[in-house]
C-alpha cells in the first residue's frame, strides 16, 4: 500500500535524518549503571523544565520540587524584585530541609515573605539570602553572606521555568532550545491559563514512556477500544502515518493531520462526546488563539491535527489544532521507575458548556494515558528479562531512534569529562 | 549578656580545645561506607545498654534485642541463680535462631526455665550450657559442655544492663563509663519503676536523630508550642547552665526556675489542671538528697541533666523520674528508636494522671522532632552543602560526632 | 444498654462509648480521627469535673479499681490527650509532625 503522505527524496524518514535504519537496542532502559550515567551527562548538563510563571502569581510565590534524578530538591521562587529563582532546598545551619509544609518528602507550593527552617529559625530573604541567625553571638566566626542557599542556574522562556544544574551551563537557555522550538515564541501559552494535571509513578524507565507518546502508529491497536468499533476499525485497517517529522539538534517533532470528529457519523463517535462537544482532540468548537507563529504546524499539514515538539531530555509540548496544548514530563527516579506529569492547558472557561468539553478532553486524555502507562510496565519487565535483544523499528518511529541516539550520544561523549 | 557564665576561655567549645570551632562535616551521617566503619570500631567495641534490670523481674525471665548493625541477637537472661547473662541468640546445633515468639525477627521477653531450640528440641538453660540433645546417640564424640550458647559480655551498673560485642571488651564497664556517669551511681533508677515505653522507625541516621536531644537551640523553633501563646516571645533563644565532657560521653545542665514556680500563664491549663505536664509532676515523691553528680556544674537552682552515654544512649534526669533514649542504627539512613519515661509507681489515680500527663506531652514533641528529621536527612544525602557552623550551644553536637570520627579512626 | 460510668458522672455517657479507651495508641488514634468541634465539646464538658473525677477514682485504692471506674480514669486519660489538640495546636494533628510515628508499647494499666 503506497503511503498517505510524501516521504522525503531519501525515501524514509529515518534515511532523511541520518538515522542507521537497523534494529535497536533497549540495552540503555534496564540498566543501572546507565542510568547513572545519564545523570551525570545528561541531566545535570540539560536545561530542565520545572513549571510555568503561572505557578508563581507575585512576589514571594514559591513552590518546591523534587528532583530524585538530581539527587536533590529545589524551591523555585519569585523575588520581591520579579526575578525568578532556583535553589536547594537545603538549611546551611545543619543541613535540614528548609521548604515543606505538611511532610517533608512532598511537594508544596505557597506564598511567603522569607524562609524560615523549622529546626533553628534560621531566615532566607526570598533571594536565598541569609537574614538571620538566631542567637547569633553563640557561634563562632559566622559570615553571614558566606551561608545564603546554594542556588541553582535558573531561565524562563515563554513562561516556562527551566533551571540547569551544572555549575556553568554550557548553554544559554534559548540556545539550547534552539530554532526549532524558539520559533514557538509567540504562542500565547499565558492565556492558556485553566490547567488540568495529573501526576503519576510509572514503573518503567522514562525513555520508554517517552517513546510512547513519540509515535502514534500504536494508537490505532493499542486504543482502539476507546473508540465506537466503527472507527476502530476502519483506523485499524488504515493504520497511522505523520505527514511530517523533524528534528533539531537534541530535539524532535512529529505533526499529524487530525480527525474532523465533528464531521464524523455518530456511529464513529463516542455519545458522550457528542454531547459535550469534546474528546481526544481537544473541545470540537475551536478556541481563536489569533495568528499562530510559524513555529506552528512547520509541515504545513493540511487538515492540521496537533505538534508534537520533544524537548530533550523529558518535556514535550504538544499543541493542538483546536486551541489548547499540554505537557508532558517524566522524571526518573530510578533505571526503571519514573513520575509521569501530564499537564493540559485551556484559554478559561467563559461559561459551563465550554468547562464541560474541556473536562471531557481533560478526562479522555488520561484514559488513553492509562493505557499507555499499563503496557510500559509489561515492556520493563519483558525488557528485563534479556532474552530478546534487538527490536526493528519502522519509519513511523523514527522519533524514538532518534532519542535513544541522542541520549548515547550525549552519554558517549561525557565518558570521562569532569564533573 | 548571657544569663549563664561561660568557661574563662569564653565559649564552653573552646574551654575543651581538642574540639575546635570551625564547621563540622556530616558525611558520616550520608555515607554507606561510614555506616560499615561504625559497625565494627562502634558497635562490636563499644558497651551497650540493652535495657534494665526491671525487665528481668525474676530468676528465668529474659528478654531479646536485635542489633542489626552488629548482625547480632542477643538473649539476655536473670539466671537460677540471679546473675543477669547474655547470649548470642544462636542454637549450636544448625544455626537457627533459638528465642522468638511468632516472628523470628521481632524482640521478644518473657520469662522461661530453659531455651528450647524450635528446629530439633536441643534444650540450654539459663546459664547457657546444652543440657539435651534430641537423640543424642546419634551423634558422634558429642559432648554436650563442648556445646553452650556462645556468650556474650554482659554487665550492669545501677541497674542499667549493658553487652559488649568485642571478643575481649578492653574496658570493664565502669572503666567504659567513666567517672562522669559513675557519679550517678547513687541515683535510685530502680525506684522508677512505672514505665511508659515507646518505639519508632525513623527514616534518619542514627546520629541526626541523636542530635536533635543534645542541643536545645532548637527548642523555640521546633517547638514553639511548648509555651502558651500568650507568653511567647518572638526570638526567645536558650541557654544551658553547664555542659561537660568525658572521655565519648557528654552532658548538659539547664537551670533556671522550674516551670510550674513561673506564673501560671505558662503553663497550659491541662497542666495547672493535673499538675504536671512537659517536666513531669509538679509534686511527688522527692530524693533527697540528689546525688552531686546529677548537678556537676552546681547550678542553681537546678532544671534538668541530660546525659549522653556513647555510643546511642540518653538518660535525662528530671530529679524524682528519668527517661531513656536508644538509637540502634538500622542503615545509613534510617534507625530504631526506643525511649522510655519512668517514675515511681503511682500510689493513687492523681500520680497516675500525673504521669499520664507528662508521657503524653513528651510524645506530643518527640513528634515534631520525627516528623522534621526524615526532611534533615533527605536534605543531607543531596550532599549539596557539607561544612556546617555549629554554635557553642550546639557544642555537644560537635563532641559526639568528633567522639564517633575517634573511634572509626582508632 | 448499661451505664459504662459511675452513676455520678452519668452527664459524660455521651462520651463514654467514644472516650473510654483502655490504651494510649486507641486514644491517639481516636483523636487524629476527631473533629475540633467533637473534641471541644468533650474538653469543655468534662473540664469543670476533671479534679472530682480524680477524687473519686481515688476512693479506692489503684490496682482494686471497679470497671466502671476504670472506665472513669480512661475517661480522664482521653481528656489529657484532647487537651493536647484542644490547648496547644488547635488541630487534632501534632503541628509539624509530618507521618512520624511514635507507638507507645508499654504502660502500665489501668
Amino acid at each position: 500500500m503506497s503511503p498517505r503522505y510524501p516521504k522525503p527524496p531519501e525515501g524514509s524518514w529515518t534515511e532523511h535524518f541520518g538515522l542507521d535504519t537497523g534494529p535497536v537496542s533497549y540495552a540503555d532502559s534496564i540498566s543501572p549503571s546507565f542510568y547513572e550515567r545519564e545523570r551525570q551527562a545528561i541531566f545535570r548538563r540539560a536545561w530542565l523544565n520545572v513549571g510555568r510563571v503561572e505557578q508563581l502569581p507575585k512576589a514571594g510565590s514559591y513552590f518546591t520540587k523534587e528532583l530524585a534524578v538530581l539527587n536533590t530538591s529545589i524551591v523555585v521562587v519569585r523575588g520581591m524584585d520579579d526575578e525568578i529563582r532556583a535553589f536547594h532546598n537545603v538549611c546551611r545551619h545543619r543541613g535540614n530541609k528548609l521548604v515543606w509544609n505538611e511532610s517533608p518528602d512532598e511537594e508544596t507550593q505557597g506564598f511567603c515573605r522569607q524562609f524560615t527552617c523549622k529546626y533553628h529559625a534560621w531566615r532566607y530573604g526570598l533571594d536565598g539570602s541569609l537574614t538571620f541567625i538566631q542567637q547569633e553571638d553563640e557561634f563562632f566566626d559566622v559570615d553571614k553572606s558566606q551561608l545564603g542557599l546554594v542556588s541553582m542556574h535558573c531561565e524562563v522562556w515563554e513562561g516556562f521555568v527551566f533551571v540547569c544544574a551544572a555549575r556553568e551551563p554550557e548553554w544559554s537557555l534559548r540556545e539550547f532550545l534552539g530554532p526549532m522550538i524558539t520559533a514557538l515564541e509567540g504562542y500565547p501559552f499565558d492565556r492558556l491559563t485553566s490547567r488540568f494535571g495529573y501526576r503519576t509513578e510509572v514503573r518503567a524507565n522514562w525513555k520508554l514512556f517517552m517513546d510512547a507518546f513519540a509515535e502514534f502508529y500504536h494508537a490505532p491497536v493499542l486504543h482502539s477500544k476507546q473508540s465506537p468499533d466503527k472507527y476502530a476499525v476502519a483506523a485499524r485497517e488504515a493504520g497511522y502515518e505523520a505527514p511530517y517529522y523533524a528534528v533539531e539538534g537534541p530535539h524532535r517533532l512529529v505533526s499529524t493531520s487530525g480527525v474532523r470528529f465533528w464531521e464524523m457519523d455518530p456511529g464513529s463517535l463516542k455519545p458522550m462526546e457528542v454531547m459535550t462537544r469534546g474528546g481526544l482532540f481537544g473541545p470540537w468548537d475551536k478556541a481563536d488563539l489569533g495568528e499562530l507563529p510559524a513555529g506552528v504546524n512547520p509541515g504545513r499539514c493540511k487538515p492540521w491535527g496537533l505538534d508534537s515538539f520533544q524537548l530533550f531530555p523529558n518535556f514535550v509540548i504538544l499543541i493542538w489544532g483546536q486551541g489548547w496544548y499540554l505537557t508532558y514530563h517524566y522524571w526518573p527516579t530510578s533505571y526503571n521507575t519514573h513520575v509521569f506529569e501530564g499537564n493540559v492547558y485551556f484559554l478559561p472557561a467563559t461559561n459551563v458548556r465550554e468547562r464541560i468539553a474541556q473536562e471531557m478532553s481533560a478526562v479522555t486524555f488520561k484514559e488513553f494515558a492509562l493505557q499507555d502507562a499499563n503496557t510500559l510496565e509489561a515492556t520493563q519487565l519483558m525488557l528485563e528479562s534479556g532474552y530478546v535483544e534487538k527490536f526493528p523499528l519502522n519509519d513511523q518511529e523514527v522519533l524514538l531512534r532518534h532519542l535513544h541516539k541522542v541520549v548515547g550520544d550525549w552519554v558517549e561523549q561525557h565518558a570521562g569529562v569532569p564533573a | 549578656m548571657p544569663r549563664w557564665p561561660k568557661p574563662a576561655e569564653g565559649s564552653w567549645t573552646e574551654h575543651y580545645p581538642e574540639l575546635g570551632t570551625g564547621t563540622v562535616s556530616f558525611h558520616d551521617s550520608v555515607s554507606a561506607e561510614f555506616y560499615e566503619l561504625e559497625r565494627e570500631a562502634i558497635f562490636k567495641r563499644a558497651w551497650l545498654n540493652v535495657g534494665r534490670i526491671e525487665d528481668l523481674p525474676r530468676k528465668g525471665s529474659y528478654f531479646t534485642k536485635e542489633i542489626h548493625i552488629a548482625n547480632a541477637s542477643v538473649v539476655v537472661v536473670r539466671g537460677m541463680d540471679d546473675e543477669v547473662r547474655a547470649f548470642h541468640n544462636i542454637c549450636r546445633h544448625r544455626g537457627n535462631k533459638l528465642v522468638w515468639n511468632e516472628f523470628p525477627r521481632e524482640e521478644s521477653q518473657g520469662f522461661c526455665r530453659q531455651f528450647n531450640c524450635k528446629y530439633h528440641g536441643w534444650r540450654y538453660d539459663l546459664e547457657g550450657n546444652c543440657t539435651f540433645v534430641q537423640q543424642e546417640d546419634e551423634f558422634f564424640d558429642l559432648d554436650k559442655a563442648d556445646y553452650g550458647l556462645a556468650p556474650v559480655h554482659c554487665e550492669v551498673w545501677n541497674g542499667f544492663v549493658f553487652v559488649n560485642l568485642d571478643r575481649e571488651p578492653r574496658q570493664t564497664l565502669r572503666e567504659f563509663l567513666g567517672p562522669m556517669i559513675t557519679a550517678l551511681d547513687e541515683y535510685p533508677f530502680d525506684k522508677m519503676s512505672e514505665r511508659y515505653d515507646f518505639e519508632a522507625d525513623n527514616n534518619s541516621n542514627w546520629k541526626v536523630f541523636a542530635d536533635a536531644f543534645q542541643e536545645y537551640y532548637h527548642v523555640p523553633a521546633l517547638h514553639p508550642q511548648q509555651t502558651p501563646i500568650a507568653v511567647r516571645k518572638p526570638g526567645m533563644g536558650v541557654e544551658c547552665a553547664h555542659f561537660q565532657i568525658d572521655g565519648p560521653h557528654r552532658m548538659t545542665t539547664t537551670g533556671g526556675a522550674r516551670r510550674w514556680n513561673l506564673p501560671p500563664e505558662y503553663q497550659y491549663p491541662v497542666e495547672i489542671a493535673t499538675r504536671s505536664g512537659l517536666l513531669g509532676p509538679w509534686d511527688g515523691p522527692t530524693i533527697e538528697p540528689l546525688p552531686a553528680g546529677l548537678n556537676p556544674g552546681g547550678v542553681e537552682p537546678w532544671g534538668i541533666s541530660n546525659f549522653q552515654v556513647f555510643p546511642n544512649l540518653e538518660i535525662l534526669i528530671y530529679g524524682n523520674w528519668y527517661l531513656v533514649y536508644r538509637y540502634w542504627p538500622t542503615s545509613p539512613s534510617t534507625h530504631h528508636f526506643e525511649a522510655y519515661l519512668a517514675f515511681p509507681p503511682a500510689r493513687n489515680v492523681r500520680e497516675r494522671v500525673e504521669h499520664e500527663c507528662a508521657a503524653v506531652m513528651f510524645k506530643e514533641f518527640a513528634l515534631q522532632d520525627a516528623g522534621m528529621l526524615g526532611g534533615t536527612q533527605a536534605a543531607l544525602e543531596t550532599q549539596v552543602v557539607d561544612g556546617f557552623p555549629l554554635n557553642d550551644q550546639e557544642i555537644l553536637v560537635r563532641h559526639f560526632h568528633k567522639a564517633v570520627a575517634d573511634w572509626v579512626s582508632a | 444498654m448499661s451505664a459504662l460510668l459511675p452513676a455520678e458522672f452519668a452527664e459524660f455517657e455521651e462520651y463514654a462509648a467514644h472516650w473510654c479507651l483502655p490504651t494510649e495508641t486507641e486514644r491517639f488514634e481516636r483523636r487524629m480521627a476527631s473533629d475540633m468541634d467533637e473534641m471541644g465539646a468533650f474538653y469543655a464538658a468534662f473540664s469543670a469535673r476533671l479534679d472530682e473525677a480524680i477524687e473519686f477514682c481515688d476512693k479506692y485504692p489503684l490496682d482494686e479499681l471497679p470497671e466502671d471506674v476504670q472506665r472513669l480514669l480512661q475517661l480522664i486519660h482521653s481528656y489529657v490527650m484532647v487537651s493536647m489538640a484542644v490547648e496547644i495546636f488547635h488541630q487534632p494533628k501534632v503541628v509539624d509532625s509530618a507521618d512520624a510515628v511514635l507507638r507507645r508499647v508499654k504502660e502500665p494499666r489501668p
